[in-house]
């Protein structure tokens, strides 16, 4: 994942409360592999009609280019399906502005280099109010947690440590890889100290199915 | 004298390998619990080329594509592409799986704690956010995308930022009728779905006390909903003796160790909280949903809120001020992580027997032995002769991704834990309720108080 530290795109509003991510990635469409691509099925129930025709009325239709979505609270609650990212990031949005999201889908956002900006409700609104759908540009620094639109800027609020993630595409793994030490030597210990703690294998796995 | 310590406290410094400046703790990861839907996670590993860190470490349940209905002839290719799958990446890495066929296949978080897998101070992950179940055994347990799934699979290991300590207390009696789901529903009605985000909910007091298992991890099950990273209940007796002589429980030798261990897993007089609720049992009556989000719920007796969010009730064709109680239904789902262990289906049966059902319905046990155990037990002969259908376990109708749907517009009374728009299918409009109250809905073809039945109350 490579980092980024400023944005700028146009914004399109959601402005509707507890998005879960079973909405922003319908469970049917999640057996595809990545490289098939999500974006077609980003909010797929909420924006196509039953055959799958884009709906004009939905707010997202019109402004496919739009990298910020702007919306209401508690987005992404639910599944911790990190697919509901990959829809996002796969449509091209690379910011979302909201109340509060779901924790999970706040971490999978984050590893996927994909903003979850925090704003309170007064700023929410008042950003809001700004915006002109798909048209009014939006710049949004990392290094300052400032998103700017019409000469107002606002301060998001995000962890410290997942700022540092985004701003320089950590990959959690490589950074893991360089405590191997400290794991090792933990390993050994929880072995000795906490033997009741590993699961024997005394019954279901090496036995005949008919005598389980 | 030192600060008095939480469970979440103790429970975190035994699994911290290391923690960064930042704060962020590097956590050792003592269960992973790998599905389907891993597949994601399975494919980054591949893509680095490097092997899961801890096979022994790590089990593999079908569940989230498991037909319910003639898994030896699966049509859907896709869905026969997610179970081979999982069979694939399980045998290449060589990690033990419960396969659609094996005797103890089920849904993850009912086959964890039925095997013995799920234990008091562990730390266990899982790619599926209803792993908040496990957390009634006094584990650290909550669930992770696919990234950290991968993270997982790579190093045994995973970033964590500590949530912060919240503590739920419930004294007094539930009334008859009442049971964990409504306790659940009751308190996220009362703070919202994003009530506790952030925060682990440590669930205490009396009526948790008296608690079943299973009902514990309904309990803890459905804390995600109320934007809990994890819910956790302390261990007592009635956690070991659960927990004694299950096929992955540790055995005589390493038990007393165990014991020792599992016996400092609580919370100190005097620890801190982040957030402190008290609710009375007495105050908790059976709770239905009525809208699109398990907040949107209210006491089966009661009406709908004037202020009611109009885009669900639009969704679930229902009116500010009308009576749940009444409210005719299509269907019935008895199933899922949440309320599908042998007591939920005991529950479940206690109102059908002898009944016929208004309304067609699908039960799927949690797992094949609750499926073996239910049919000992004379359950299955309950719901058949009511007429409903009695299939195989796996997630099913709770997230519609095994082929098992709620038709459009159909109204669905459901043991599962999100009535969220589309969830059992497009247009699907879900009703969450214990499972009683479920069978209660079959028997008469509506919501109706169970309270109010002759042959329960």
């Amino acid at each position: 994942m490579s980092g980024w530290s400023t944005h700028s795109g146009t914004a399109t509003r959601l402005l509707l409360d507890n998005i879960d991510t079973d909405q922003i990635l319908p469970a049917r469409f999640m057996s595809q592999p990545r490289s098939a691509g999500y974006g077609e099925f980003l909010l797929h129930d909420l924006r196509r009609d039953t055959d799958g025709k884009l709906d004009s009325a939905f707010a997202l239709n019109p402004h496919p280019d739009s990298s910020v979505l702007i919306t209401g609270d508690n987005f992404g609650s639910g599944s911790s399906r990190e697919a509901a990212v990959y829809a996002l990031v796969d449509s091209g949005i690379q910011v979302v502005i909201a109340n509060g999201f779901g924790d999970i889908f706040a971490a999978n956002a984050v590893n996927n280099g994909l903003l979850p900006a925090v704003l309170e409700i007064e700023d929410l609104e008042h950003l809001t109010r700004l915006i002109t759908d798909g048209i009014t540009p939006v710049s949004v620094d990392l290094n300052t947690c400032s998103i700017t639109a019409n000469q107002q800027t606002f301060t998001f609020q995000l962890d410290p440590t997942w700022i540092d993630k985004l701003i320089n595409g950590w990959d959690d793994i490589d950074l893991t890889l360089k405590h191997a030490h400290s794991i090792s030597r933990y390993r050994e210990q929880h072995r000795v100290h906490r033997k009741w703690a590993w699961p024997v294998d005394t019954r279901m796995f090496h036995q005949p199915e008919e005598e389980i | 004298m030192s600060q008095p310590l939480t469970l979440l406290d103790k429970l975190w410094t035994t699994h911290e390998i290391t923690r960064r400046d930042d704060g962020t703790s590097l956590l050792w990861v003592d269960r992973h619990l790998v599905h389907e839907g891993s597949h994601h996670a399975f494919a980054k590993i591949a893509a680095r080329g490097v092997q899961v860190a801890e096979p022994s470490l790590t089990f593999g349940v079908t569940d989230h594509y498991a037909p319910t209905r003639d898994k030896s002839n699966i049509t859907d290719g896709a869905i026969a592409r997610m179970i081979r799958q999982l069979d694939n990446n399980t045998e290449e890495h060589q990690i033990r799986h419960f396969d659609l066929h094996h005797p103890q296949q089920g849904i993850v978080h009912v086959v964890g704690p039925e095997c013995g897998l799920t234990l008091p101070g562990l730390l266990i992950n899982c790619g599926d956010s209803h792993t908040s179940t496990h957390g009634a055994f006094g584990a650290l347990a909550f669930g992770i995308g696919a990234t950290e799934v991968a993270h997982v699979l790579a190093t045994q290991t995973l970033w964590q930022q500590k949530p912060k300590p919240m503590r739920i207390t419930i004294n007094g009696q539930l009334a008859a009728g009442v049971t964990a789901k409504d306790i659940a529903l009751h308190w996220i009605a009362l703070l919202g779905t994003d009530g506790a985000r952030g925060h682990a909910v440590e669930y205490t007091g009396e009526t948790i006390t008296a608690l079943s298992m299973e009902a514990r991890m309904t309990l803890c099950n459905l804390s995600i909903e109320g934007g809990a990273r994890l819910g956790l209940i302390a261990p007592d007796d009635t956690t070991f003796s659960y927990i004694k002589d299950r096929p992955f429980a540790p055995d005589a030798e390493n038990w007393p160790q165990a014991m020792q261990h599992w016996s400092t897993l609580y919370s100190e007089p005097g620890a801190h909280f982040a957030r402190e609720i008290e609710i009375n049992a007495k105050d908790i009556s059976p709770t239905v949903t009525w809208g699109t989000s398990p907040d949107q719920a209210i006491p089966v007796d009661g009406l709908i809120p004037d202020d009611a969010a109009h885009d669900a009730l639009t969704y679930m064709g229902l009116k500010s001020g009308q009576k749940m109680e009444g409210t005719p239904i299509d269907q019935v789902f008895i199933g899922s992580c949440t309320n599908s262990r042998i007591e939920d289906l005991r529950a479940a049966a206690n109102v059908l027997r002898g009944y016929q059902a208004k309304v067609p319905g699908l039960v799927s046990p949690g797992s094949s032995q609750v499926k073996r155990q239910a049919e000992e037990e004379g359950l299955d002969v309950v719901f058949k002769e009511a007429g409903l259908s009695w299939e195989s376990s796996g997630c099913s109708l709770c997230v519609g991704m095994n082929g098992d749907l709620v038709p459009s517009g159909n109204r669905c009374a459901s043991t599962t834990n999100r009535n969220f728009r589309g969830r059992q299918g497009r247009g699907s409009r879900t009703h969450l309720m214990s499972p009683a109250m479920v069978a209660a809905a079959a028997r008469f073809g509506c919501i109706v108080d169970l309270r109010k039945l002759e042959d329960i109350a």
